[in-house]
């Protein structure tokens, strides 16, 4: 077969415009334009900013990170005291970051699926219901939602009259106070438990599925992990003589002492993150069903198929696909979201760490590189994670 | 529409297999979509090894009828009994009858997320609860019938139309189906790819299956049916076998659509 060659040699020289037409070098000659552009670009950044630094005579460098943050942040999940370093607060920042957004997270994927799903349904009422969610949520902005909630929830009784739930847990218009667990002697040996249950329930079901391809016999798996994951642990629970107590919150004075407190910004900001987010995880499951075909369902069905094991084999394979990416993208938008903390005061990275530290040690520079740092680091994580999925579930094409 | 595509042997009528038992029965089926009564007083009864071509003009409900064997539709009126289980309401009894009627669509509706030889062997392992191997076994059996089993491997959206529909007929047959219905098997195939999937339904009916098939594809209808329905507004105008039908059909409405569709 004779190989023709589009921009063989010929006669004379080629002119600018033909090399640039030329498949061949065309994405080059733009690469080339661009990274000169970026390099242009950096060096001017870099360098303007050094000269104002030195005009100033200020320093540059991530010394203070070890010097004494000297501030109270409100609320932390992990340990802190006045007296630990910038470094910590960094650290304070970014757990209280991820608590929310893991908090946010979850809560956002289960309602987004109920309400997707709810927005599909033939019932005219349900369908209207979450119809009418959708619409009202994503049509207000993200920080009028946190403050709305925050400010009803400052609204709440206080503390002498909270609303209670069976002496354990109380609101107020401090927060809410749930009870601390306290792990007793041998409560290790629980958590084990529950590790082993999962392993065990995670062989079940390989070895299930390996008898079925096998033989065609079928297993019920599913049920049998469920027993083992909860069993094991209960049952380690009880022998063990239940060594799990809990230190209940109890009304001292004007506040609640002992238990463990959640902050009224911490359960606006969720409620707010949630209420809103969930919207865009329900118009991607909806899509993502809506886009199996009616084809796709009856095929499957003509195969003798029960409903069921369509949904499973057939519908849900092949509307995840078009979930998942939205999905993840949703999260990172919760991460990213949840920075609006600044509106109402909880002590999230930004709050803490762009806000605070920032004003008192003046290292602009740093302390806006590492945040950023953070929330890159999360997202392309995730972006990562994405990407793999991706790949792996590709539909093949020609 | 291709009315003479080269089948081989085109003369010779496929010897029939027709035996005296019926396993499909239509008796005063009625069906509307909401004020449209799209079948009107349906009665057909279907015997053993029989090939029946259906055909009509578009919208005359030849999908809604054939649908409704495999109650991918409901119908509202009369009753349908498939190898002698009534379809009523019973979801054990529209179970059962699905496993013993293999339906083909127009749009192949492959599962585009699994490869050839797993579409073949979902359901064998799902419903049959057959091993692996085993339905892997038949089905390659399958894929050499309709004469593609090295593609096996591939993932439908990497295959031609016509290689598809093919793997769709396979998928059907794993379930060894005593009836298959086909809607239209061709009708969204390029004209060279047509013969490559009549070929295949004509050896289909070489081995004695009862098949319905609606198509418009006349040559094969005159060397396989052993019975042409003509079906428009929701009614069956007129059935008669294939010489008959088309060198003496009797309505003025079969002659009319017959005209038409010859006249291309
Ligand atoms: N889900 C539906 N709702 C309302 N009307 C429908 C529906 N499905 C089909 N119809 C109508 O019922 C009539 C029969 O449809 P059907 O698909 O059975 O026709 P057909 O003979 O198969 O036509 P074609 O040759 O175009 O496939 C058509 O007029 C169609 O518009
Ligand atoms: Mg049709």
């Amino acid at each position: 077969m004779a190989v023709v060659d589009k921009a063989g040699p010929r006669k004379g020289g080629r002119s600018f415009t033909e090399i640039v037409n030329d498949e061949r070098y065309r994405s080059v000659f733009y690469q080339v334009i661009v990274a000169v552009a970026v390099i242009w670009a950096a060096n001017y950044l870099i360098t303007n900013t050094a000269e104002n630094l030195q005009a100033r005579g200020m320093s540059a460098g991530f010394e203070f990170l070890t010097s004494t943050a000297g501030f109270s942040i409100a609320w932390s999940i992990i340990d802190y005291e006045p007296g630990d370093t910038y470094f910590d607060v960094y650290l304070v920042g970014i757990a209280n970051t991820l608590i929310i957004s893991f908090f946010a997270i979850i809560a956002t994927t289960l309602l987004g699926f109920v309400v997707g799903v709810m927005r599909l349904s033939k019932n005219f009422i349900i369908c209207n219901l979450a119809s009418g969610y959708v619409e009202v949520m994503r049509n207000v902005p993200l920080l009028l939602h946190i403050l709305f909630w925050f400010t009803l929830s400052a609204a709440l009784p206080r503390p002498k009259n909270s609303l209670g739930l069976g002496d354990m847990f109380f609101l107020n218009n401090r927060g809410l106070y749930v009870p601390a667990p306290i792990p007793g002697e041998g409560f290790g040996v629980v958590v084990i438990m529950v590790l082993i249950g999962i392993a065990a329930a995670f062989g079940v079901t390989v070895w299930a599925t390996r008898r079925q391809m096998a033989t065609g016999q079928r297993f019920p798996a599913f049920w049998v992990g469920v027993g083992l994951v909860v069993g094991l642990p209960l049952l380690a629970f009880a022998a063990l003589g239940a060594p799990l107590t809990f230190d209940y919150p109890s009304l001292k004075g004007f506040n609640f002492t002992g238990g463990a407190d959640v902050p009224r910004a911490f359960c606006a900001l969720l409620f707010a993150l949630v209420l809103y987010h969930t919207v865009y995880m329900a118009e991607a499951v909806r899509a993502g069903i809506l886009s199996v075909s009616h084809g796709q369902t009856e095929a499957s069905y003509s195969l003798g198929l029960k409903p069921s094991w369509t949904l499973r084999l057939v519908v849900i394979p092949q509307a995840m696909r078009a979930v998942v990416p939205p999905m993840i993208s949703n999260w990172m938008n919760v991460v990213k979201n949840s920075s609006l903390a600044v509106a109402i005061g909880y002590p999230d990275l930004v709050a803490v760490f762009m806000q605070t530290s920032l004003n008192q040690s003046g290292h602009a520079i740093e302390i806006v590189g590492m945040v950023m740092l953070f929330y890159m680091t999360v997202s392309l994580t995730i972006s990562a994670a994405l990407n793999y999925y991706n790949k792996l579930v590709q539909i093949k094409e020609r | 529409m291709s009315i003479d595509t080269q089948l081989p042997d085109e003369t010779v009528h496929v010897a029939s297999a027709i035996s005296d038992e019926v396993v499909i029965e239509l008796a005063s089926v009625n069906k509307w979509y909401g004020e449209f009564h799209v079948l009107k007083d349906i009665n057909l009864a279907v015997n053993k090894g029989e090939r029946i071509v259906i055909c009509g003009p578009s919208g005359s409900g030849k999908s809604t009828m054939i649908r409704c064997i495999n109650r991918l539709e409901e119908h509202q009126a009369g009753d349908i009994i498939v190898n002698g289980t009534e379809m009523g309401t019973n979801i054990k009894n529209i179970d059962a009858i699905r496993r013993d009627v293999g339906m083909v669509f127009q749009q192949f509706n492959l599962f585009p997320h699994l490869s050839v030889l797993e579409n073949c062997t979902l359901a064998p392992i799902w419903v049959k609860n057959m091993p692996k191997a085993e339905a892997e076994k038949i089905a390659m059996e399958y894929l050499e019938r309709v004469k593609i089993p090295e593609q096996a491997g591939k993932y439908p959206g990497q295959l031609s139309g016509g290689q598809q529909q093919r793997v769709a007929i396979a998928r059907s047959l794993c379930m060894s189906p005593t009836i298959m219905l086909f809607d239209e098997p061709t009708s969204a195939l390029d004209p060279e790819m047509i013969s490559e999937v009549l070929d295949v339904m004509v050896g289909l009916a070489e081995t004695g299956m009862t098949m319905l098939v609606v198509t418009h594809e006349m040559g094969f209808a005159k060397r396989v049916a052993d019975r042409v329905i003509f079906m428009d507004q929701g009614e069956i105008v007129e059935q008669n076998t294939p010489d008959e039908f088309f060198t003496n059909p009797k309505s003025d409405r079969t002659k009319l659509f017959l005209s038409q569709i010859l006249a291309h």
